[in-house]
């Protein structure tokens, strides 16, 4: 460096030997990484409008609005207005139960619970949310279903199972957003720590309690696993309202029509997947942007 | 929530000094229904680990841990009563989930590095949130469109040319299928993307930036930079991340079921139908004769368990909190 | 050697000589081997964060092999002039520069000039010691090298050469495998000087180099630019007034982006001529 120290400072600010290869390297792993990134976007578009396209022939307001028919040589035809009814049923049936008690979890160890007690619970929360929804299914039947039948309650606690860990979390994150100095002004005004929580805390972190649990329905809401074993036999093909009987739903009669042979079966799967997915996608944009507005308005 | 509606909600409690029967009620009330929710958690996951050990035990006390080991899955077998072993499909699971992350790995990196390092401030959130939303599609959708779909592609086109290129090596020889080993990987690959991406974008974000201005001050380019500081210190995070799409991936059972043709022996090519633990028991519950194929079933539920909980054990030595999406 | 100054706060209050000017240095005669030095010269430059104007029409010569001081208070934009030098400024979302900055005569912003190669010439030193978490004490010293494509046993050797010129060679010569990190504040700042000097640069910046540092480690840091100033032209941004003082030749007043003053050090802290410096050095703000 030093000879060259005398000569001009050109050669001072030139690229070295292989700065050509450095920044040719450079370019090519720009490259590499936006073509990953397009190449995600673009699959995701890829399943959306295949589903969309294949879906036309069949989606109508009939479809949605009718129940399924079977011909005498055993194709499907007409709707899935049962299975709409049915998913809607379990469900509502399952958010009822996993939301309350997902949230009263995230209280017990946010404002209540010392702190191993609180790693405790987090953790059979953190191993709840890794278990295969086919083994929450295994479960379940073998606790109510085995020795009797299949029914909706069944396939709602399974649902409601794999909703739980996905509300707690997000609760127990949005609630630990709330500043310290709300709780603190509530306790230097004589409050006691129910009312605190029932009163300030609840209130505050409303917003993102409700869009962690949209998160959570708009998972279970996608779930065949746990009602393959619990809730997967229908015995009628008409709208079912009662829980005590296997409850018909879109995700279970997608995934029979997509196992059969013929294609106008192929062409309800796709229309009933088009609705589907229309209803998860949906609830799950929404859920996730305000989610994101949420925790950043408490952040402050 | 400011103190003046903190006011509001003590204004009656103020007027009395004396602990108001409603607090005396109140509190332990809150603390002990919110504990017993709390309980209920803990409690769930012993009750589903001993439930389905349970389960299982007629399976289990017939064919003990060899079961692990066995590659014979007959439920016809010894005059119906069947003889089950699980091999075939713990090396359906194995081997599908490690090529979906072989390809997902590198590819969740790259685009991480892309969400967090080149990508424009404005299409950050939007592509952020599209990659995450590949995670919130139905797998049995992604599984209709596996076989309608990805699977004729492959088998009419993709396999028969990688069987030209590569046939000479076992995993890409065999008859190209539709159906098989090679489509739930991939449908595997789709589905633990976003998980990786997620996470190891969150990791790449905490990089301290005074580490990338002295790697940048020595003269690197974007790419060093990256090569010397974001990936090295992030590395303990994209380990987890990747534990936890293994997860995932080992436990998906209705699009592997869908595609992957749930066959019950071990073949070496990637075209050739295979299954998984979960896709097995999905694929044949309703089959089984109850008491010792049902159990069976259950048994391989009780393996998948166990695999689950100890990665999930495990992906949480490296990742200290994983933010919901 | 540079004996530690005895002048604190209270001293400052007269503005006769009350900072000692004994870390003047008179120039040593350039030893060979330094030949000669190269300068930095600002013309006309100007920064910007988005819209906020941050240094206004700037102009500066810093001298080859020499030690120039930028002083000021907070914000005045001190560390902005110094990373628009190595043009780490333009690293920062929506921050650009105009203006000309010259090492000898060619201007760091042409058009054809690598900005690696700016980086690699130009050197920078840190307020808080970075050195690499991941990396041994000498994969870090080395971490340079390995960009510019260095190899071997001649790489080895520089890397040893670039830790004895900071003084750390007989506290790590047993340890050079264990993590960079391990060290204390002052070694790891001198481990990341070393790291700068082993890629040969000609120019280097320090911004605040010692702010985050033990008055030890602190006076140990100042010895080691009085002697890096024979091979190189040292620019550093300072809050400490008394460590200018000790350190350099000139120095450059700031304040809200402009220069105010430049000028022997020795004259800037006696007798400056700018009311706003006599006022900032005496310590009636900032």
């Amino acid at each position: 460096m030093e000879s060259s120290a005398a000569g001009a400072p050109h050669a001072l600010l030139t690229a070295g030997p292989d700065a050509r290869r450095r920044k040719a390297v450079n370019r090519f792993m720009e490259v590499v990484s936006t073509a990953a990134a397009v190449v995600a976007v673009a699959v995701l578009a890829l399943v959306v409008i295949s589903v969309v396209i294949k879906a036309a022939p069949a989606i109508n307001l009939k479809f949605i609005t009718s129940n399924p028919q079977v011909s005498p040589f055993g194709v499907n035809t007409g709707g899935i207005a049962n299975s709409i009814v049915g998913s809607l049923i379990l469900i509502g049936l399952a958010t009822a139960m996993a939301v309350p008690v997902g949230i009263l979890v995230a209280i017990y160890t946010t404002e209540f619970a010392g702190s191993r007690v609180s790693t405790t619970i987090r953790f059979a929360l953190d191993i709840l949310n890794g278990v295969p929804t086919i083994v929450t299914g295994v479960f379940v039947f073998g606790i109510l279903v085995l020795g009797a039948r299949q029914s909706g309650w069944a396939g709602a606690i399974a649902l409601a199972i794999v909703e739980l860990p996905i509300v707690a979390r997000s609760a127990q994150e949005v609630l630990e957003l709330v500043p310290n100095s709300l709780r603190e002004a509530g306790l230097a005004l004589g409050l006691r720590r129910w009312r605190i929580v029932l009163r300030i805390v609840l209130p505050t972190a409303v917003g993102g309690l409700i869009t962690g649990s949209v998160l959570g329905v708009a998972r279970v809401a996608g779930e065949t696993a746990p009602l393959l074993l619990t809730s997967s036999v229908f015995s009628n093909l008409g709208v079912t309202t009662n829980p005590s009987q296997a409850m018909p739903n879109i995700p279970i009669t997608i995934f029979t029509l997509s196992e059969s042979a013929a294609p106008q079966d192929h062409a309800q799967a796709w229309a009933a997947s088009l609705v589907l997915i229309l209803f998860v996608l949906l609830l799950s944009v929404t859920a996730r942007t305000f989610h994101e507005r949420s925790r950043r308005r408490l952040r402050g | 929530m400011t103190a003046s509606t903190a006011t509001v909600a003590v204004r009656s409690g103020l007027a009395d000094v004396r602990t108001k029967l409603s607090d005396r009620i109140g509190e332990p009330a809150l603390r002990v229904v919110s504990g017993l929710a709390g309980l209920l958690a803990v409690a769930l996951i012993i009750w589903i680990v001993y439930t389905i050990l349970h389960d299982a035990h007629l399976a289990i006390s017939k064919f003990g841990v060899g079961f692990i080991g066995s590659q014979v899955w007959n439920p016809n077998a010894n005059n119906g009563v069947g003889s089950f072993g699980a091999l075939p499909f713990i090396y359906g699971t194995l081997v599908s989930s490690f090529i979906a992350l072989l390809i997902a790995t590198p590819t969740a990196i790259a685009i991480a590095i892309y969400l967090t390092e080149l990508a424009p401030q404005v299409v950050r959130r939007p592509v952020a949130i599209l990659v995450e939303l590949l995670a919130a599609i139905p797998s049995v959708i992604l599984g209709l469109w596996g076989i309608l779909i990805l699977g004729p592609f492959l088998g009419n086109h993709l396999e028969p040319f990688l069987k030209s290129f590569l046939g000479w090596i076992p995993l890409f020889s065999g008859t190209p299928s539709p159906y098989g080993m090679l489509n739930a990987a991939l449908i595997l690959t789709i589905m633990t993307v976003p998980i990786v991406t997620a996470i190891s974008r969150e990791v790449f974000e905490t990089t301290p930036g005074e580490l990338k201005e002295g790697a940048y001050a020595l003269g690197a380019t974007r790419w060093e930079m990256v090569r010397m500081v974001i990936l090295p210190v992030g590395r303990p995070g994209v380990v987890g991340a990747v534990i936890l799409g293994l997860g995932r991936a080992f436990g998906e059972a209705i699009a592997v079921t869908q595609v992957i043709g749930n066959a019950t022996q071990i073949k070496a090519s990637l075209f050739a139908p295979a299954g998984t633990l979960a896709a097995q028991i999905a694929n044949e519950y309703q089959s089984a004769n109850p008491g010792l194929g049902q159990s069976a079933l259950i048994y391989l539920a009780g393996i998948l368990l166990v695999i689950s909980i100890i990665v999930n054990v495990i992906a949480r030595l490296y990742v200290r909190r994983v933010r919901v999406r | 050697m540079i004996p530690p100054s005895a002048g604190d706060q209270t001293e400052m209050t007269k503005p006769e000589p009350s900072i000692q000017p004994q870390a003047l240095n008179p120039a040593k005669p350039r030893s060979a081997h330094s030949g000669t030095g190269h300068g930095i010269t600002l013309e006309k430059l100007n920064a910007y964060y988005g819209s906020q104007h941050a240094i206004k029409d700037v102009s500066i010569k810093f001298l080859a092999n020499q030690v120039t001081a930028l002083i000021g208070p907070s914000g005045s934009g001190k560390s902005t002039v110094v990373r628009c030098i190595n043009r780490m400024h333009e690293e920062i979302p929506g921050a650009r520069a105009e203006g000309r900055v010259l090492l000898d005569q060619e201007d760091v912003y042409g058009p054809k000039v690598d900005i690696t190669a700016v980086r690699r010439v130009i050197g920078m030193v840190f307020q808080r010691p970075n050195p690499f978490p991941t990396m041994s004490i000498f994969d870090n010293v080395a971490a340079g090298l390995r960009l510019a494509g260095q190899r071997g046993n001649d790489m080895r050797e520089r890397v040893h050469e670039a830790i004895r010129s900071v003084g750390l060679w007989d506290e790590v010569k047993d340890r050079l495998n264990s993590p960079g990190v391990g060290l204390s504040g002052g070694q790891q700042q001198r481990l990341c000087i070393a790291r700068t000097v082993a890629v040969e640069p000609e120019v280097i910046l320090m911004d605040e180099p010692a702010s985050a540092l033990d008055p030890i480690s602190t006076l140990k840091i100042e010895e080691l630019i009085d002697e890096l100033k024979e091979r190189y032209t040292i620019v550093i941004v300072t809050h400490n007034m008394q460590q200018a003082a000790r350190v350099a030749n000139s120095t450059v007043f700031m304040l809200d982006g402009e220069v105010i003053e430049h000028d022997e050090t020795n004259k800037i802290f006696t007798n400056p001529s700018d009311e706003r410096t006599e006022r900032y050095v005496t310590g009636k703000f900032g």
